[in-house]
Formats: C-alpha cells, structure tokens, sequence
C-alpha cells in the first residue's frame, strides 16, 4: 500500500539574469530542479534516491514536506491531497512526515538544549502534557542511545555521530509515520556511518516507520534500500527493487552510475571510465532524453523525445527508449 | 623497480595554536618508488593531508617539522629555499581537493600553466602555448586552444580539476601528490579523474601520491596504501595485502564498517567512540580506547611498526591474533 503518492510535480527556480543579459532582452532562464516527478513510497519500505549533485534529489525531498512548493503536480499522503491542506490538515501532515538534514551542525539551534529542542517538537504538537515532556525526551534520547544527561547539554557538546542522533531524535518526537533523510550520513566518517545507518534500520523495524533516504553514496544505499529511485538532471529515469536493480540496472545512466563507484575490493582496476562527459546545465537541460549527450545507445530519436517511465516488469520502471 | 624516489622516515608535524600544541603527524614513515601509486587513507583528522603537505614543504609557518623526507637522496627539509624551489613544481608537483581555491581566479588558464613552464623551463613563448595546448589536451580538455584563455569560472568542477593537473603537469614532474583531488567530484567524474591520473602515471611513467578518506579509491587506483589513524601510521603495504589481510585492528574495524560484506540491511559493524584528540601526546597505541581487540599493554605501549609480510608492515598488538583469526 502506498503511504506517500507523488504525481508529476516539477519544481523550477528562477535564475538570475546579469544586467547585461536584461538590457538585451534576454528571456528569464530557470533552473529545472524537478521535471515531472511521480514516485510510490510504500509504507514500512526503505526508499532510496539517488542521483549526482544537481539532480534535484534535495529539491525532491523538500518538494515532498513542503519545505518547497511544486509548481505543479500532486502529492497524496495516506489518499489525502497534501498541497491543498491549510491549518489543522496541514499541522498534521507536518506532524506524520519528518525530516533530517545533512548536517548536524546547522540544523541544531546551539543555544538551546538538547532536551529543549526535543520538548519543542512535543509542545508544538501538543503530544505530551508539559509535565510529562521530560519523561518523554529520555525516552528519545534512548531510542537513539544516547544517555539521559544528554538534555542537559548543547549541540556544541557533541561529536558529528552524537549531534545526528539527535537530529533524528527530534524527527521521532512527534511520532511521525514517514521519515524523509537527506544526505543523514554524508558529513560523517565511515566508521560513524555504521552506527547512523544502523539506527535508522533498528528505528524501521521498531516502530515501523517509513523511510526516504536521500543519499549520492550508492554502497549505502544499495545495503539499506527495499527500493531504489535513480535521478538524473530533474528526472527519475529508473526505479525499482535495489538488489534487482543493482544485479542488472537497465538505464545507461543507471549502468554508469554503478560501473563508476569504485569498490571496496583491490583488483578490478580497469582504464575506461565508466561514462564520458559531464552534467549538462540544468538551465538549459537537453532535448529529449537529458542523458543522451552522454549515453553511449543515444540515437536521433534519444534527442527527439522524453522517455516515459514506464514499467518493465512489475514494479521496475525504466525511462529509456534503448532499454531492453 | 628501483630505489625508492622519495623516502620520509619519522616525519612528525606539531602546529603551535593559541590553545597549545597539536600533534597532527606523530612519526610516520613510508617510501615511494618509481612509477609507483601511494595512497594515504584516513578519517578526517587522521593527518594524512599534513603528511602529504609537508613533502615538499608547504606547511604554515606555525608548523614544526621533524624528521626527513628524502627525494632522489637529498633531504628537502634541509634544502636551500632556491634549490627547493626547482623541486617543487619542477620535479614534485602538487594537486588539490579544491581547485576552485587553488587556481588563480583572475589569470586564464593558459597563464597559469605558463607560469610554470617560465619558472622551469627554458621554452620561448611560441613552444610554451604549444605545451599549453598539448598539456589541456593531455588531461582530456577539449577546443584545448579556446580554453587556454579562459578564467577558473568558465570551468566546470571537473574541468577545473583537469586544469589544476594540466598544471601540475607542465614541467614534466616525476612525483605528483594529489590531496583529496576527487573528493569534491560527482562520482561519474571522480572515476573519469582517477582514470586520467592512472592513465598519466602510466604515460609519463610519474609516481603518484593519493591521499583520500575513500577506502574504494584506494583499493581501485593505488598499488600500495598508507592507513592513518591520529596522526600516527597503523599499516602499509601492498593494496591486496592491507585490504584481504589486514594486521592493524583499526584497518580490520575500517574495512569492517563499510556496507558491502553482508546481506542486505544487516547490521553494519561501527567502531564505537571517537578518535582521540591531539593536542596532548597519545600514550600507548591511539586507536586502543576505541579496539575491541584491545589488551593491557595497549594503553600503556606504543606499538612498533613491524614487517608482517614481503612490503607489509603493521604497528598493532594484536597484528598475531588477527593473522590467526584470519587463518
């Protein structure tokens, strides 16, 4: 059943135009961040999107709490319309989706507690009573293993792994059923990583909540995802279940992406790189498929048209008119 | 292959800062030899780019410098600042993680590969655009002819990169040191540079230095490896050696923690805590507070780093029980 329905939504961002380039006439250029995204996440599942800096997998995730609004398209949480909600509706949908950011430095207040910041998200939601907000915020912070006398103490006080911990601590204070992940783990080194991915699979099956893992790190992903979206320059352009996905992706992009992630066994040292070129210019994206300045299958019909994601077996969907 | 083009042995690199002495390097050794890739790999504050940095010498002024980094025999921390300065750029050259910050915003490009051909070479300016072009189309950068005169800005990341190798490139160095040079990248233009540099060292017949955080990197592009661990070196030795039998608890936890091993969504294994910090001196072996290989002596005795194998070496206590375990 799915939890979260996204149909079609596109987000774009205006540029900005240097005087010159006014004077002239030039037409306002925009930044094409989401084009005509739909997506299925499924409740309990681990979503995995993926995609280079610049394929709109931030703009996406905010696109989906409405952190930004889409210029257009739909998004349904539980079967409700979430772009149409106002006041309580929207208070709620607020409540039931979370988010947790990249970085634990920024998205903390430092001048507040920890425990204040945890009783904050209680209080706006009205969840707990303000005399039992304390027991609740040590029932957080162990949650996220952290000790009790973490309340006490400031954002500052914590190493990058601990300050996490919190951030999703923050997110599971309002018991929300969607938790939406942007690069959780990018700012940590590898073996506090571990731990971060851990929680959040122990948090999943715990409380059986539902996760949308935004991430550039494909190993990650590949290891913690049920299902894995893969964009490119504002597209989905393949999803489907990650180990089908991973065993033989069907997108050029998708094979390239793979072949080009260096793995952690010495000995596979080859001279080709896996895909030529580089990402073209969101401003201005390709006709066409956006990949086929790069795609090694492209022909004269790659540039003419956009690929529908269409399905190819089941759940897998592909975006490609070269695709077998 | 031969005597080693660049020896360090003890380096060890201490910062003075208003808040005391921080030990970034505390004694570390390798060797590099001709035609062949190094990489350095450690989490952040490992000290494996201070390590790198203070080869030829391009540390801060608050940076004290102990032991010798020799190249060709002759120790550059003793060295002239003259005769330094035909090394640097001219024999040894360096790339780094951000060539946004490391070119030079207001000179084309063109003018600053120039720069080094004027500073290391004898070419008039006719050969000198000649090998301008010649270097851009060497790292891969089309119209090499156009972009020779064109600013930083007009560069995409991994143009840019290209370029600051170009750079690096231009006096024919017989060592280059690369800090992180893919870190900033996309990972389909991480792969295309670190195929560039291995198709270079090939061709020019270079060694090669490659410090990164990225054990997939290392493991993909380096025939031998250095692992760090506050400041201090755990292990070094060939790639499949380090990665298939390791003899340094920390290397063996490290590799361990990356996803990949087990099935899908089992529980990965992290190293508890923190790395120590490095403002007082670490008695014992660093990486014990943190070991679930630990024993008594760890605490209190600095582990020696100790032949394990042909060209492997490891400072570790427990290098014996973990070849067992692994037998």
């Amino acid at each position: 059943m799915s939890l979260l329905e996204v149909g079609d939504i596109s987000k774009r961002f205006p540029a900005r135009r240097a005087l010159a380039d006014m004077l002239r006439g030039k037409p306002k250029q925009a930044v094409h961040a989401v084009e005509q995204v739909s997506l299925e996440v499924f409740a309990g599942e681990t979503l995995g999107i993926v995609g280079e800096s610049g394929c709109g997998k931030s703009t996406l995730a905010r696109c989906l709490v409405r952190l930004h609004e889409p210029d257009g398209g739909t998004i349904r949480f539980d079967g409700q319309d979430v772009l149409g909600m106002t006041g309580a509706a929207r208070r709620a949908f607020n409540r039931h989706v979370q988010m947790v950011f990249q970085d634990p430095y920024g998205s903390l207040n430092p001048r507040m507690t920890v425990g204040d910041t945890l009783a904050e998200a209680l209080h706006v939601h009205a969840i707990v009573p303000k005399s039992g907000s304390a027991a609740r915020v040590r029932e957080l912070l162990d949650l996220v293993h952290l000790p009790a006398d973490a309340a006490e103490r400031y954002p500052h006080e914590f190493s990058g792994g601990q300050r996490q911990r919190i951030g999703i601590a923050r997110a599971l204070a309002v018991e929300p059923r969607l938790i939406i992940a942007d690069e959780p783990v990018s700012a940590l080194d590898v073996s506090v990583q571990a731990a971060i991915v851990n929680l959040f699979m122990e948090l999943q099956d715990r409380l059986g909540l539902t996760l949308v893992f935004i991430t550039h790190d494909l190993r990650l992903v590949k290891h913690m995802t049920h299902r894995v979206a893969v964009m490119y320059l504002g597209r989905i352009v393949e999803v489907g279940p990650t180990a089908d996905l991973f065993a033989a992706p069907r997108h050029p992009y998708t094979q390239a992406l793979i072949r080009a992630v260096p793995l952690v066994k010495p000995g596979r040292r080859t001279g080709e790189a896996a895909v030529m070129g580089e990402l073209p210019s969101p401003l201005a994206p390709p006709p066409g498929c956006a990949f086929h300045p790069r795609c090694p299958k492209a022909d004269a019909g790659c540039s003419a048209e956009v690929p529908a994601l269409s399905e190819r077996g089941g759940v897998w969907k592909v975006a490609c008119l070269k695709a077998s | 292959m031969s005597a080693p083009l660049l020896q360090v042995d003890g380096l060890a690199v201490t910062f003075a800062t208003p808040r005391g002495n921080v030990h970034a390097v505390d004694g570390v050794s390798f060797d590099v030899a001709e035609g062949e890739v190094l990489g350095i790999v450690g989490e952040s504050g490992s000290g494996k780019s201070v390590s790198l940095r203070a080869i030829p010498r391009l540390l801060h002024a608050n940076a004290t410098v102990r032991g010798r980094v020799l190249w060709r025999g002759q120790d550059l921390h003793a060295m002239d600042d003259e005769a330094l300065r035909q090394v640097r750029g001219g024999q040894i050259a360096t790339v780094f993680q951000e060539p946004m910050s490391a070119l030079n915003p207001v000179l084309p490009i063109g003018l600053q590969i120039d720069e080094v051909l004027v500073a290391h070479t004898t070419m008039d300016r006719a050969a000198r655009r000649r090998r301008g072009i010649e270097l851009l189309g060497l790292v891969g950068i089309a119209s090499a002819a156009t972009r020779l005169d064109q600013y930083p800005h007009e560069f995409s990341g991994g143009m840019r990169q290209r370029a600051m190798i170009a750079i690096a490139l231009a006096a024919s160095p017989a060592l280059l040191l690369a800090d992180e040079p893919t870190t900033a990248l996309d990972v389909t233009i991480q792969d295309q540079i670190l195929k560039l540099l291995l198709r270079l060292v090939a061709e020019l017949r270079m060694s090669l230095v490659l410090v990164t955080h990225d054990l997939g990197v290392i493991a993909e592009t380096c025939d031998r490896v250095a692992v760090m661990y506050a400041g201090r070196l755990c292990e070094t030795g060939g790639v499949v050696d380090v990665f298939e039998r390791p003899r340094h608890a920390y290397t063996h936890a490290l590799l361990r923690s990356m996803p990949g091993e087990g099935a899908a969504r089992s529980m990965l294994v992290p190293i508890p805590g923190q790395p120590p910090r490095i403002d007082a001196p670490v008695v014992g072996c660093a990486f014990a507070p943190r070991c679930a290989m630990v024993e008594a002596r760890c605490a209190t005795e600095r582990p020696a780093l100790l032949a394990q194998g042909t060209g492997h070496a490891s400072a570790c206590h427990a290098a014996a029980r973990l070849a067992e375990a692994a037998a």
